[in-house]
């Protein structure tokens, strides 16, 4: 048996995003950028994914801009928003438990002169409120946090955070990195301050390499990459036609009966959780319930080493991931769990299970079942 | 390289050691010959690889690159200098005159240095004589480039002339790797980890004519597919200068687990590694090797002291090279990085020689101690060691890098 428990790092696309991908290769493969014909069915292909998705946070298709993925986004939201701004002040702040594509992208704009807050969270994962508060001043242009944190599933309350920063400086920006959270929460940037938001096609079972930025309209931002002034020269590059289809497909999907999906996962989650709790020296970080991502679980086990854990599942068909999947070739100490208090003999002992509208009860049984076979061996055997 | 290299149609070899081998030279030619059309297998263009009366000719028939040749050549062992060749027809004296100072205007338009002629006549009809030609050809130089001056004792450039059935000119010489061509010293088989050292090694006795096979010890779960995919990876730079390997890929987990279990935890990595051998030197008789070569170098680490190194070598009834055991980490790293194989080695997956070591392994294992607490693996380990062996993966490199 197969159970692909690592759907924070990737998923299996749709069947219909594989179907508008290959048709936008092998029929309607023209350039939108081109005047004839070919192009212009090609440009309805842009505009029809823009729409979709624009249709999923109440927002414009004119205020979607397409990116080649999360980290894209992140940067561009980023940079574009400080760089934009940076006459009205060069203060920005972030949270301690941000993902690589910002917490790196802070990092060089402080060595390019900005100063930068980093706003701690709280044991459940959560932004510490009273201290962003705190921190927001009038040269603050841009607050960046994260909506669902990739590696606990932690959930910051985005809405509450828009509003207090705009209390304390209506012109400091708000940008989430809803990688982890779009196609998973209902997102109305309006309605929550937003005023950039990133997310993945990959993440929600479209192709890899595509995301987008939401840039609410009127937003002072400037571009990162030059070239032919495609999507209104907020970011050039011949449009990646089959990839932004199939973003769109796939967006319009997974907001489909988009409650039962959740429902179904947050099920699959407390099965697992309680099947994790009823075995021995298993533990589960962090928010468990519904105030935690529907497809996150986080699970220490003592005396076992991750990477050796993870190489013993997946040699049983089961894959899930040690730390987030994007920086695992570096065995750094993740800072997201020390962030969030997970006792120290257990930072290199948690693997990340994470679900998708494909994972099913039997997957999590399975993996449940052969998690109890192991264990025992592995703990074992281990370094003296 | 230079502008003028469009001009270059072929590449005289020169080897040094195999030179001087007697009446087996013609082996060492043939494995020359076959190296180097390993080597130029996959670069553009194609090429006659032949040789002529001790010489070894690397022929363009086709348009080519010249840089992407002359960096394939040099992964070949054996060849000493790589010399860029100008060919041409035999018109008659006049017309050799013409052709040369052609080539020197090109090759040579720094125009200010001493030089010497140097003909070799191997076609004994041309009607002028080697020094006869020499002197002609440096008179019409000196006419032609008045910057140019003759010094026969040490000059700057020697302009090679060889009369043959065409004529060759050439002056450049590029240095080759040395050593002796793989193939012509028998083979030997490598215990390969993902580290720095073991590719050295391999390296360096391929160098001196010896083809290589390699043994990896794989043990899942507690070393990964990475961690495999490098030391295959890693194979295959190796075997750029090696020539094609098999690389044994042996599951030693239920191995290491055995050991774990009997034995005390500080000998751990010292019975492993006896294992190891073990295991290595059973494939190497099977498949024809007369030796094994290691990466170890003295008191790198707890398993490479002296005595450590006495106890692993117990095991074995071959002779084992162990070609970097005097170096300083930073001189092996040196030639890591100049075969390329640094940056692969350096990626971080865990072999299984750490995975449990322990805190305090010995350094000093006593012979008697260590072969009593093998002892305790008596029930199991001839059919454990038995299986690994015959389970083995045998990867054909570089063709079954996947």
């Amino acid at each position: 048996m197969e159970a692909y428990l690592d759907n924070s790092a990737t998923t299996k696309a749709f069947e219909s995003v594989k179907d508008i991908v290959v048709k936008t290769m092998m029929e309607d493969y023209g350039n939108p950028s081109s005047l004839h014909r070919k192009g212009v069915e090609a440009e309805h292909y842009v505009k029809k994914a823009a729409e979709a998705v624009a249709k999923t946070l109440k927002a414009a298709p004119s205020e979607i801009i397409f990116t080649s993925g999360g980290t894209e986004s992140n940067n561009m939201a980023i940079i574009g928003a400080a760089r934009a701004n940076r006459r009205a002040g060069k203060h920005i702040i972030t949270s301690t438990i941000e993902h690589a594509s910002v917490y790196n992208v802070f990092g060089y704009l402080e060595e390019e002169g900005y100063r930068v807050t980093y706003i701690p969270v709280d044991e459940s994962g959560h932004l510490k409120l009273d201290q962003l508060e705190a921190a927001i001043d009038s040269g603050t242009t841009l607050v960046s946090v994260m909506y669902v944190n990739n590696e606990i599933g932690s959930v910051n309350p985005v809405g509450r955070i828009g509003e207090i920063i705009k209390k304390k400086n209506p012109r400091t920006l708000f940008h989430v990195d809803a990688i982890q959270a779009y196609g998973k929460y209902r997102i109305c940037p309006k309605r929550e301050s937003i005023d950039l938001l990133s997310a993945s096609g990959h993440k929600i079972h479209g192709p890899k390499g595509v995301g987008f930025l939401y840039v609410k309209s009127g937003t002072k931002i400037v571009p990162v990459v030059f070239g032919g002034g495609q999507q209104k020269g907020m970011r050039s590059g011949t449009h990646n036609v089959s990839g932004i289809a199939g973003m769109g497909e796939a967006a319009r999907e997974i907001y489909e009966n988009h409650e039962e999906k959740i429902r179904v996962m947050y099920e699959l989650k407390k099965q697992f959780v309680e099947l994790m709790e009823g075995l021995e020296g298993v533990s589960v970080n962090g928010l468990t319930g519904e105030d935690s991502a529907p497809h996150v679980v986080s699970v220490g086990f003592e005396g076992v080493k991750s990477e050796v854990l993870l190489h013993a599942l997946e040699d049983r068909g089961i894959y899930a991931s040690s730390g987030s999947a994007c920086s695992s070739n570096h065995p750094a100490v993740s800072g997201t769990l020390k962030g969030v208090g997970v006792r120290r003999e257990l930072l290199d002992s948690t693997l990340r299970f994470s679900f998708s509208v494909f994972t099913t009860k039997e997957e999590i049984q399975y993996c449940a079942q052969v998690l109890e076979e192991l264990l025992p061996v592995l703990r074992r055997y281990r370094r003296m | 390289m230079f502008a003028h290299d469009s001009i270059f149609r072929a590449f005289l070899i020169k080897y040094a050691e195999i030179g001087i081998k007697g009446k087996n030279r013609y082996l060492f030619e043939d494995a020359l010959l076959k190296q180097i059309r390993f080597a130029l297998r996959e670069v553009e263009g194609e090429f006659l690889v032949r040789k002529e009366s001790g010489r070894v000719y690397v022929e363009a028939k086709t348009e080519f690159d010249f840089d992407e040749v002359v960096e394939h050549l040099r992964y070949v062992f054996g060849i000493a200098g790589i010399c860029p060749m100008v060919q041409f027809d035999d018109n008659g004296y006049e017309d050799m005159k013409e052709k040369i100072i052609e080539y020197v205007r090109m090759v040579h338009p720094e125009g200010d240095f001493t030089f010497k002629v140097q003909t070799k006549r191997a076609n004994k009809k041309y009607p002028m004589e080697s020094n006869e030609i020499n002197a002609g050809l440096g008179e019409a130089l000196l006419e032609e480039f008045p910057a140019l001056r003759v010094d026969v004792h040490e000059p700057d450039v020697f302009f090679y002339v060889e009369v043959r059935e065409r004529i060759n000119v050439y002056s450049k010489i590029i240095p080759g790797p040395g050593g002796m061509p793989v193939g012509t010293s028998g083979k030997a088989t490598l215990l390969l980890s993902g580290g720095i050292d073991s590719p050295v090694a391999g390296w360096m006795v391929a160098k001196r004519g010896v083809k290589i096979d390699a043994v990896y010890f794989h043990a899942p779960p507690y070393t990964s597919e990475r961690a495999k995919e490098k030391v295959v990876d890693l194979a295959a730079l190796v075997s750029r200068y090696a020539g094609p390997m098999n690389l044994h890929i042996i599951n030693f987990t239920d191995i290491q687990l055995y050991i774990y279990d009997q034995c005390p935890h500080e000998e751990l990595t010292i019975i492993m590694r006896r294992y190891m051998m073990r295991i290595a030197e059973a494939i190497a008789e099977e498949t024809g090797s007369l030796g094994l070569i290691t990466g170890e170098s003295i008191g790198q680490v707890a398993s490479q002291t002296l005595p450590s190194l006495a106890c692993t070598n117990e095991v074995c009834h071959m002779p084992v090279f162990r070609p970097v055991i005097g170096f300083d980490k930073q001189d092996i790293v040196d030639i890591a990085q100049k075969i390329d194989t640094f940056e692969t080695s350096i990626q971080p997956f865990e072999d299984c020689c750490t995975i449990f070591v322990a805190k305090h392994p010995v350094t000093k294992p006593n012979l008697k101690i260590i072969r009593r607490s093998e002892e305790k693996l008596k029930e199991k380990i001839d059919e454990m060691v038995k299986t690994a062996i015959e389970s083995r993966e045998i990867l054909r490199i570089p063709e079954d890098r996947a």
